[in-house]
């Protein structure tokens, strides 16, 4: 049994202007021990789905999934109460801004320490022993005196240290990190990137990543889902995924992968993901698939199988090419074809 | 620490003085002196009239007197008043408890209510609660003093019986002043019922007192959590698995203090102003009345040392204030 197993998880806001589906029926599992990353562009729903698992939405959000089970238990039916001993202790989160993510009133040693005296009940001594080891743990010099720094005095890449040995206090069996490193300098990405990595293979954790960056997901993940405007529109291994992309949307990602490009930041692709006002009928690519045949503006793409990793689209490609498309005389976007 | 101490102090100076010289000509703007008022309606005789007009110096030139009771003010000597004859800065401190305790009292009436009301309104945004605070907290802002006063006393003294009128304690009851805090002297005495007397006469002039700072500060705190109750730390702290509970009351709190505590800091202005009527209408011998009665009679040392000793008090108390910020937010401790 997976450790984490999501089906058709969707999440909708309570807006001024009328309801928004920021995830739309996203399914992921993730067995104990693994790293799964999550790509997409800014706006596609990969924050959202994971702060709905871990319950951090606001009550503006509408929460449905068919299946939402984390080691065994069924998190949908759970309480708040029930929830809170989840949450914090067997399945932590980090963020993106680590800076902003510490509270500036309190000190680095009691923020950690309120996971273990919550969750573990552990008496101050014992905590501030732990507090000290998990910062060592998380390679900060001079743990013992650093547990009573507060977070004004730490760099962004000590913050982001201090976010993680928080997040891994109470052993958790899941660590979701959403962009950890995205806030921080190149030099200092690659260090918290390897941290995770050697954290996550000491303690055989999963590990959620959400990242923007294909050089990320091709350095660490073991598996990869791509989503795209609330929807999931891809999964595979991560070999699968670089060398044979079966959407449409991840072969632009990789297409667009400056190779000899100093960045590895996600490049763009022409357009933008369509947020509460522009949702296309039918496929939501189809504003920007190159692909895209009169079909895709007004049929909803099926969901393909294994093989297909899980493309939602009319026409999965296999070695680049579309399956079963009319050619290319029934696109709608002579444009973006010539441009690629 | 001490910098800023010190750099705090040096501007206390040249406040001193503006203070000084507004009360000097604020009072001897009013029409009439203290000799005639003093004469009342016998009159006097031009000749007497001259005479005790040089016997308090009011007939130098005006800047002469003002540098003279300057230079009096540097050494300490706040004058003398023309109707009691006694030094203003001892009148001014026999009656600065009973100002003390009912400002104090105010202020805790304002913050006990204020606070928890601004979080509960912040938490439940958009709620009937929230709603109603801030309808409330509009109108207990914008309402007269006076009116607000006497409105209170028609219904709780006059209609209902439950309070007294006027004043700090029931005449029954006499003893020493040993703090000069009502309170706790009727405590100290052991006299049955007195402090139970003292406490009943301390309601209506509290609730009338504290309504400003109490629609202040409920706002404030709102606001101010509001706006922590957004951030990412606070995100962090629930996804710990704290309680709600926690998240709030310690998270967010803590850091939603720090605007409140400005606001409360400035409120002690508003409250010395809000005294003088509150105190007026409820004859409390403190200061606020005891100003009131002088500028009456145009007792120019007492009017003049009052507002002075007044500023200073506001002064020392925004000082405090200011320090407390750094025990509540790190940064400023540190940067200081
Ligand atoms: N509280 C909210 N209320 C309404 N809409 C929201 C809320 N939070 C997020 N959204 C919307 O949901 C969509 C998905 O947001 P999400 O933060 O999950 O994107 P993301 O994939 O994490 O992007 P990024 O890479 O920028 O972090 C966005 O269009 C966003 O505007
Ligand atoms: S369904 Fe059509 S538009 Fe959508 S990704 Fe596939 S080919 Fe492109
Ligand atoms: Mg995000």
């Amino acid at each position: 049994m997976p450790l984490l197993d999501i089906q058709n998880l969707s999440v909708d806001f309570k807006t001024a202007s009328g309801p928004f589906r920021a995830v739309d029926g996203v399914s992921m599992t993730v067995d104990a021990g693994e790293i799964v990353s999550i790509v997409g562009e800014s706006g596609s729903g990969k924050s959202v789905s994971m702060l709905a698992l871990m319950g951090l939405l606001p009550w503006t959000a509408t929460i449905t999934a068919d299946r939402m089970l984390f080691d065994g238990h069924e998190l949908a039916g759970l309480s708040a109460r029930q929830r809170r001993r989840i949450v914090g202790k067997d399945m932590a989160m980090i963020f993106q801004e680590p800076m902003s993510s510490l509270n500036p009133c309190f000190t680095v040693g009691f923020q950690i320490g309120e996971a273990l005296k919550v969750h573990l009940k552990l008496d101050r001594k014992a905590r501030r022993r732990r507090v000290i080891e998990l910062l060592e743990m998380v390679g900060i010099p001079a743990a013992a005196e650093r547990v009573d720094a507060f977070p004004h005095q730490l760099s962004g890449g000590m913050s982001q240290r201090v976010m993680i040995a928080m997040a891994i206090a109470c052993q958790p069996k899941l660590l979701i990190a959403d962009e950890p490193t995205t806030a921080l300098d190149v030099t200092i990405q690659a260090q918290i990137l390897e941290l995770l990595m050697q954290l996550q293979s000491e303690t055989g954790m999963g590990l959620v990543l959400i990242t923007h960056d294909m050089g990320v997901v091709a350095e660490t993940a073991h598996r990869v889902s791509v989503q795209y405007a609330g929807q999931k529109v891809e999964e595979q291994a991560v070999a699968g995924l670089f060398a044979d992309p079966h959407h449409p949307y991840t072969a632009a990602l990789l297409a667009a992968l400056p190779e000899r490009a100093t960045s590895r930041r996600l490049p763009s692709i022409p357009g933008v993901v369509p947020g509460q006002f522009d949702r296309p009928t039918g496929c939501l690519f189809s504003p920007r698939c190159k692909f895209a045949t009169e079909r895709c503006v007004t049929k909803v793409p099926p969901v393909q199988g294994r093989q297909a990793g899980y493309a939602l689209c009319h026409y999965p490609l296999a070695g680049g090419r579309p399956v079963g498309h009319p050619g290319p005389g029934a696109t709608i976007h002579p444009d973006l074809q010539e441009v690629a | 620490m001490f910098g800023f101490l010190f750099r705090r102090i040096g501007l206390v100076i040249p406040t001193f003085i503006g203070v000084s010289l507004v009360a000097f000509f604020l009072i001897r703007l009013l029409p009439g002196d203290p000799i005639l008022l003093m004469a009342g309606e016998r009159g006097l005789s031009p000749e007497r009239y001259a005479e005790l007009m040089g016997r308090y110096g009011f007939d130098r030139p005006i800047w002469e007197q003002y540098a003279g009771y300057l230079g009096s003010l540097i050494q300490g000597d706040f004058g003398t008043s023309i109707i009691t004859k006694k030094p203003v800065f001892e009148e001014f401190f026999a009656l600065f408890p009973a100002t003390v305790e009912l400002s104090i009292c105010a202020m805790i009436f304002a913050v006990v209510l204020g606070i928890p009301a601004g979080v509960v309104a912040a938490v439940k945004r958009g709620s009937g609660f929230d709603h109603g605070l801030m309808a409330t907290a509009l109108v207990g802002y914008s309402m007269p003093i006076f009116w607000w006063a006497l409105l209170l006393i028609i219904v709780f003294s006059g209609i209902l019986q439950w309070t007294p009128v006027s004043g700090r304690i029931s005449l029954l009851y006499f003893f020493p002043s040993v703090t000069g805090f009502m309170l706790i002297d009727s405590l100290i005495s052991g006299q049955k019922g007195a402090f139970a007397s003292a406490a009943s006469h301390l309601i209506l002039p509290t609730i009338v007192l504290g309504t400003i700072p109490l629609a202040v500060i409920a706002r404030q705190t709102r606001s101010a959590m509001l706006e922590v109750l957004s951030e990412d730390y606070i995100r962090t702290a629930r996804a710990k698995g704290l309680s709600p509970f926690r998240v709030v009351g310690v998270h967010a709190l803590r850091n939603a203090l720090i605007p409140v505590i400005t606001t409360i800091g400035l409120q002690i202005g508003v409250l010395i102003a809000g005294a003088i009527l509150t105190e007026t209408i409820f004859s409390w011998p403190g200061i606020g009345k005891w100003m009131v009665d002088s500028i009456f009679r145009r007792d120019y040392p007492a009017v003049q040392g009052g507002l002075v000793l007044i500023a200073l008090m506001v002064m020392v108390v925004n000082l405090i204030v200011d320090m407390l910020y750094g025990l509540i937010n790190p940064k400023i401790r540190h940067t200081r």
